[in-house]
């Protein structure tokens, strides 16, 4: 195996978590990794070295837009609420920062995930996004006060149900 | 020493939070939090909400690898998947959008600048999601892929050079007025542009630009034949896109 998918390769774990953030359900985040794989080991010769892990990113967040806006015209898919009596701190944490990302838009939630769950710098989702880093910001911005009222119960102004 | 004074942005805020701030404003923005209770308290919900994400995504990094996923696997079999029974039906579903579009954005009759590139961003929104087929002559086989088209689209069909991007291959598809010819492009990091042609019974036009949701089109035709270039919200790289094909028909006399 070349350097180059030996590097490749090493990012799996890291993509598979952002796709799972990102897309929420586990095979779907799946497929975009394994289609985000395909077009990585494609293109290698079309990769004219720099920052391969911006690289892997860029691809994985542009797929997750084209398959979402193949999906446009559908009524989007939000879990109804499950009011687990049982669910420990943990898990009822972890179902409301999961109903939160849903109710984000993609460009935010792209950048919330990138920045704080990657750790990725403003520079490097700039150009991942192909947009200025101020945009970055304001969705950064957005993206934190979005969840943090859903998270502390009030109802998210985005989406209404007719 | 920066004056303290200097009230901190919102953005200052994310970017203290994020370490993106220049060190020695860091102490300012400590001083700021002190003395603003409801900034210090969006501050923490901003660390809280950081600690819940990894807590909730952090354990997929150290789950097995699922065998799909292993690159020996995807680069000895890399496309022969269901995605054909995925087309068909979004071939139904954008069909069925895009009459919709037709008849909500124009009137009875709608333009050649407007059949065109309708169908055109409709091809375009329609392949560009597929991975695994998004041809039915790849690019690997041009000569044969231009002697096709040529022959089915009754007029000189050559595939440009196009700086920075690759020739991903083409199709056939029916057009507003005859078949029309499909081709794509895919640059390095995934991104595709298509160049839909076909006879239309039109004067020479100027390049006109058209957006539908993310995608963005330029018209032309030229001697009896309707260019569209489609590609990404970015209008500048697409119009150097489109520069970049209208010149090299020009030169072919295509």
């Amino acid at each position: 195996m070349n350097a180059f998918r030996q590097s490749v390769e090493a990012m799996i774990p890291a993509l598979r978590r952002y796709a799972r953030a990102l897309a929420r359900d586990a095979d779907i985040a799946d497929d975009l990794v394994q289609d985000t794989l395909v077009r990585a080991l494609r293109s290698e010769r079309l990769f004219l070295g720099g920052d391969l892990r911006s690289w892997l990113y860029t691809i994985l967040t542009n797929l997750n837009k084209n398959r979402r806006r193949s999906l446009a015209r559908r009524p989007p898919l939000v879990p109804l609420l499950d009011n687990n009596a049982d669910a420990s701190g943990t898990e009822a944490e972890a179902r409301d920062i999961e109903r939160a990302l849903s109710t984000l838009v993609e460009e935010q939630r792209s950048v919330l995930l990138l920045v704080v769950l990657e750790g990725m710098s403003y520079r490097d989702v700039a150009d991942i996004q192909g947009v200025p880093i101020g945009t970055v910001m304001s969705r950064l911005a957005r993206a934190r006060a979005h969840v943090r009222a859903v998270l502390e119960g009030e109802r998210p102004a985005l989406r209404r149900v007719k | 020493m920066t004056e303290p004074n200097i009230p901190v942005t919102e953005d200052e805020l994310h970017a203290y939070v994020d370490n993106e701030l220049p060190a020695e404003r860091c102490a300012d923005v400590e001083a700021w939090l002190a003395a603003h209770p409801d900034d210090a308290a969006r501050v923490q919900s901003w660390r809280d909400m950081a600690e819940t994400l990894h807590a909730r995504y952090d354990s997929v990094v150290d789950e097995a690898v699922p065998k799909r996923l292993e690159l020996e696997r995807l680069q000895r079999q890399p496309r022969r998947w269901l995605y054909g029974a995925v087309a068909a039906t979004l071939v139904a579903f954008v069909a069925g959008g895009g009459a919709g579009w037709v008849a909500r954005g124009a009137a009875a009759t709608p333009s050649i600048f407007q059949s065109f590139t309708l169908d055109a961003l409709d091809a375009h929104r329609l392949y560009v999601v597929e991975v695994r087929h998004p041809v039915e002559v790849p690019g690997s086989e041009r000569d044969h892929l231009q002697q096709w088209l040529t022959r089915r689209c009754g007029w000189d069909v050559r595939a440009p050079e196009l700086a920075g991007l690759k020739l991903v291959g083409g199709r056939l598809l029916p057009g507003p007025s005859g078949p029309a010819s499909f081709l794509m492009y895919e640059g390095a990091s995934g991104e595709r542009f298509t160049v839909y042609t076909a006879k239309a019974k039109t004067e020479p036009t100027q390049m006109r630009y058209s957006a539908k949701g993310n995608d963005g089109a330029l018209f032309w035709a030229d001697r009896g034949v309707a260019y569209v270039v489609s590609g990404g919200n970015d209008r500048g790289r697409l119009t150097q896109v489109a520069q970049s094909v209208y010149d090299q028909m020009e030169k072919s006399g295509g």
